[in-house]
């Protein structure tokens, strides 16, 4: 059972942390997440959540005091953001390395120099090696179901990896969606209590952290890469479970729209997709044959799913909110790496996009579907990325 | 080499690496003069002097030869040797 | 208590572990476990303790113990403490034990952090004054006029210029409840003042004069003949604080002229030179600046 209202997106993911009961959770400010943590604090000072919230004093802590935590045996819990999930970043390759799960918050915005609050992918991005699963979302609703199923795909036995559930800074997080929150016995029918098989425990003391020497840390970085492809299948399986109780389904590891008998089909991820769609339609709608695959697990990457839903288009676009300089996209690099060699593959284009807060619109999805056909009649080996609404006249 | 997930070791493992190797001079114990006080139990890093029924054991399985125990036994009742290899 | 009845606990911290000749940081730890007994959870930041007691399948600790990096050490101690609370399981405290490097450099924010939350942690800085683990590189708990390996003695330098930054007094500057200074010179006075940390609830500092042989430079057996020179000289002064006031000093029976402790290691060598007068001069200004401060010549009037 669920009932409906009208909540601003970072108070409907502080009602979905506050239903997967954490027993701590550290909390430092940074836009646009702090609505977030300013929407837990408010429930455990007025007694609606029994947490342990410890206000820390920076990212590199917060993220520390939930990996100590989950150590320890308790469900742990933080949001940052940009500047934030930087500084967190050490953190959250040993927290990986070491298996300790929680789940943590990562509003997208873009990062520094130059300074900017606005929205981009660049900062999840930059954490994409270290073993956590990364998780996008389209909507504010989606973000509300998205982190109940985090904690479930975090503490899973074979799982045990920290999962980032990422949402757009500002677009989701400062905006009003009609939300349905699920009933607390749902979520605690779906959510038992954190069980860890090893935790900090004085009756059977154990260490962690050892050193490991040439002899295993490959096999330890194999366990981790295995460990990403069960998750694949877990991931699905656990979004199917929250569906049967939620009655909202968004599909598994991606979500394919509109892509059966599409030629160019656009790939992307986070609250752009949602555009993505509209556009999607109205094309269709004057003939044009495009479609959109959602990403909605990032890491681990699923290629076996997104290969079934283009290989029979003629091209896809990227749609990359990210760059690594020097190179080009970070979907886009995933993408090719694993169709290289594909017979018939779709041809290729990394279209860089809504870097700091440039709006992903209509007018430029209709220019990245303009230049993929381009592309394909003039070619795309060795081919820089298509810049989407770049204004060339004031680049210095 | 068993290696568990997230590297998580039993705590003790340590007692299976005998860092009795590393000496190159050894603790001889001279009962006669030893007071019994403890202190070379006390002041070894290692763990490697006991107290065993009133009488000092020194487990040369651990012990480093770091001459502690003989520089600080107040009967002077230790005497640090050449060890033999 | 006698040595003899100590002797006889189990020991929670087991031989085995690979810690250089007469490690001063490794006997400390060992009376550290004997005071808290065992139901503690213990957290190391990166350094000397947690290389040599954490090779992959050759641990020491017979208590649940966690490194996780090097500037954490007390952010990661908050969060356990956390999860023992919220798991209400209040019998069992949070220990962390680290270096200086961590403690007084890379980790001074997250300890200072934990200090202000008033989260309930005991943390025990293990000094060697310097990066040991990599060899020895300056930190700020390097004393005064002491060549290490990033701040050599030469023709241009006479090694640290800086003073060793005073986090006792830093620390208690935060209001917590207890902060003490200690020296594995002294096991029994550290055992004793472990123990009168674990009365507290709330974050409690002590920290440990932990002579290095390897680099400080001397033989393996003055540890604590190091150590005790160290504390009669009154460059390491020991003492307790509670709730911001000085409650107990350790008087010094014999003042030892910093001389003798300097000369007995390589790392103040430089001084015996040509040149180190002045410079000795300045140490030994500090030694007795302390001995005046904190009253330590005299009889004890415990």
């Amino acid at each position: 059972m669920s009932i409906v209202k009208v909540l601003e997106g970072s108070e409907a993911v502080a009602l979905a942390v506050k239903a997967c009961r954490p027993q701590v959770i550290s909390a430092y400010p940074i836009s646009p997440q702090t609505h977030i943590v300013e929407g837990i604090a408010k429930f455990v000072a007025d007694g609606d959540l029994d947490s342990e919230y410890v206000r820390v004093d920076s990212e590199f802590s917060a993220a520390s005091v939930i990996s100590g935590a989950s150590a320890a045996g308790s469900r742990a819990y933080t949001a940052s953001s940009s500047q934030g999930l930087l500084l967190m970043s050490e953190v959250l390759y040993a927290s990986c390395g070491m298996r300790l799960p929680f789940v943590i918050t990562g509003v997208n915005r873009t990062v520094s120099a130059p300074i900017s609050i606005q929205v981009d992918q660049q900062d999840t991005m930059s954490l994409r090696d270290c073993g956590m699963i990364q998780l996008f979302v389209e909507s504010s609703q989606e973000a509300y179901d998205a982190h109940i199923a985090a904690f479930k795909i975090a503490e899973d036995p074979k799982i045990i990896l920290p999962v980032m559930v990422c949402m757009d800074g500002w677009v989701l997080t400062h905006s009003y969606e009609r939300i349905s929150l699920s009933d607390q016995e749902d979520v605690d029918r779906f959510l038992p209590p954190f069980q860890p098989a090893d935790f900090l425990d004085v009756d059977n003391p154990k260490t962690w952290g050892s050193i490991g020497e040439e002899d295993m840390v490959m096999e330890l970085r194999y366990s981790v890469q295995q460990t990403m492809q069960y998750a694949k299948g877990r991931i699905k399986e656990i979004f199917a479970e929250w569906a049967e109780i939620s009655g909202r389904d968004y599909g598994g590891l991606i979500e394919s729209y509109r892509t059966d008998d599409a030629e160019v089909i656009l790939l992307a991820m986070g609250s752009m997709t949602g555009t993505i769609k509209d556009a999607v339609d109205n094309l269709r709608s004057e003939g044009d044959k495009v479609g959109l695959v959602k990403i909605r697990s990032y890491r681990p990457f699923p290629y076996e799913e997104i290969w079934e839903a283009v290989k029979g288009a003629k091209a896809v676009a990227v749609v990359d909110a990210n760059l690594s300089l020097g190179s080009e996209g970070a979907i886009g690099m995933d993408l090719k790496a694993k169709f290289y060699g594909a017979p018939n593959a779709p041809l290729v284009v990394d279209v860089i996009a809504g870097l700091g807060g440039r709006d992903v619109n209509e007018s430029r999805i209709r220019k990245i579907v303009e230049e993929v056909k381009e592309a394909q009649v003039s070619g795309f080996f060795l081919r820089e990325p298509y810049w989407a609404g770049l204004n060339p006249t004031i680049v210095p | 080499m068993e290696i568990t997930i997230g590297a998580v070791v039993r705590g003790g493992t340590s007692l299976a690496y005998k860092t009795g190797s590393w000496r190159d001079q050894r603790p001889v114990l001279d009962m006669e003069e030893c007071k019994v006080c403890g202190q070379c139990e006390s002041v070894c890093p290692d763990s490697a002097v006991h107290v065993v029924e009133e009488t000092y054991i020194i487990n040369y399985d651990y012990c480093k030869g770091c001459g502690l125990c003989a520089y600080e036994c107040p009967a002077d009742a230790i005497t640090m040797i050449r060890e033999e290899k | 208590m006698t040595a003899k009845k100590d002797a006889q606990q189990e020991d929670l911290f087991v031989s085995g572990h690979r810690a250089c000749h007469g490690c001063g940081m490794a006997l400390s730890v060992r009376h550290i476990l004997k005071a808290t007994g065992k139901d503690v959870i213990v957290v190391t930041p990166t350094g000397c303790l947690e290389t040599f007691t954490s090779p992959y399948g050759y641990s020491p600790w017979r208590v649940p113990w966690i490194h996780h990096l090097f500037e954490n050490g007390p952010s990661i101690a908050t969060g356990v403490a956390a999860a023992l609370r919220a798991q209400k399981k209040n019998t069992t405290r949070v220990v962390g034990i680290g270096g200086d490097g961590s403690t007084f450099d890379i980790g001074f924010g997250a300890l200072s952090g934990m200090l202000e939350r008033g989260d309930d942690v005991l943390y025990i800085c293990v000094d060697n004054g310097a990066y040991m683990n990599t060899g020895g590189q300056r930190s700020g708990a390097t004393p005064l006029y002491a060549a290490t390996s990033t701040h050599p003695a030469g023709k241009e330098s006479v090694g640290k210029v800086e003073m060793k930054k005073n986090v006792p007094m830093i620390v208690a500057a935060h209001g917590i409840p207890y902060v003490a200074t200690a020296s594995v010179a002294y096991v029994k006075d550290l055992q004793k003042k472990v123990k009168r940390a674990m009365e507290f609830r709330g974050p409690r500092y002590i920290q440990v004069d932990t002579p290095c042989p390897s680099v400080w430079g001397f033989p393996s057996d003055h540890t604590l003949e190091v150590g005790r020179m160290g504390v009669q000289s009154g460059l390491i002064p020991l003492f307790e604080m509670e709730e911001g006031e000085i409650t107990h000093v350790r008087k010094i029976k014999k003042q030892v002229p910093v001389e003798a402790y300097l000369r007995g290691q390589k790392r103040f060598r430089h001084l015996f030179g040509t040149e180190g007068e002045k410079e000795i001069a300045e140490i030994q200004a500090l030694a007795d600046k302390n001995i005046k401060k904190f009253g330590l010549l005299g009889k004890s009037k415990a």
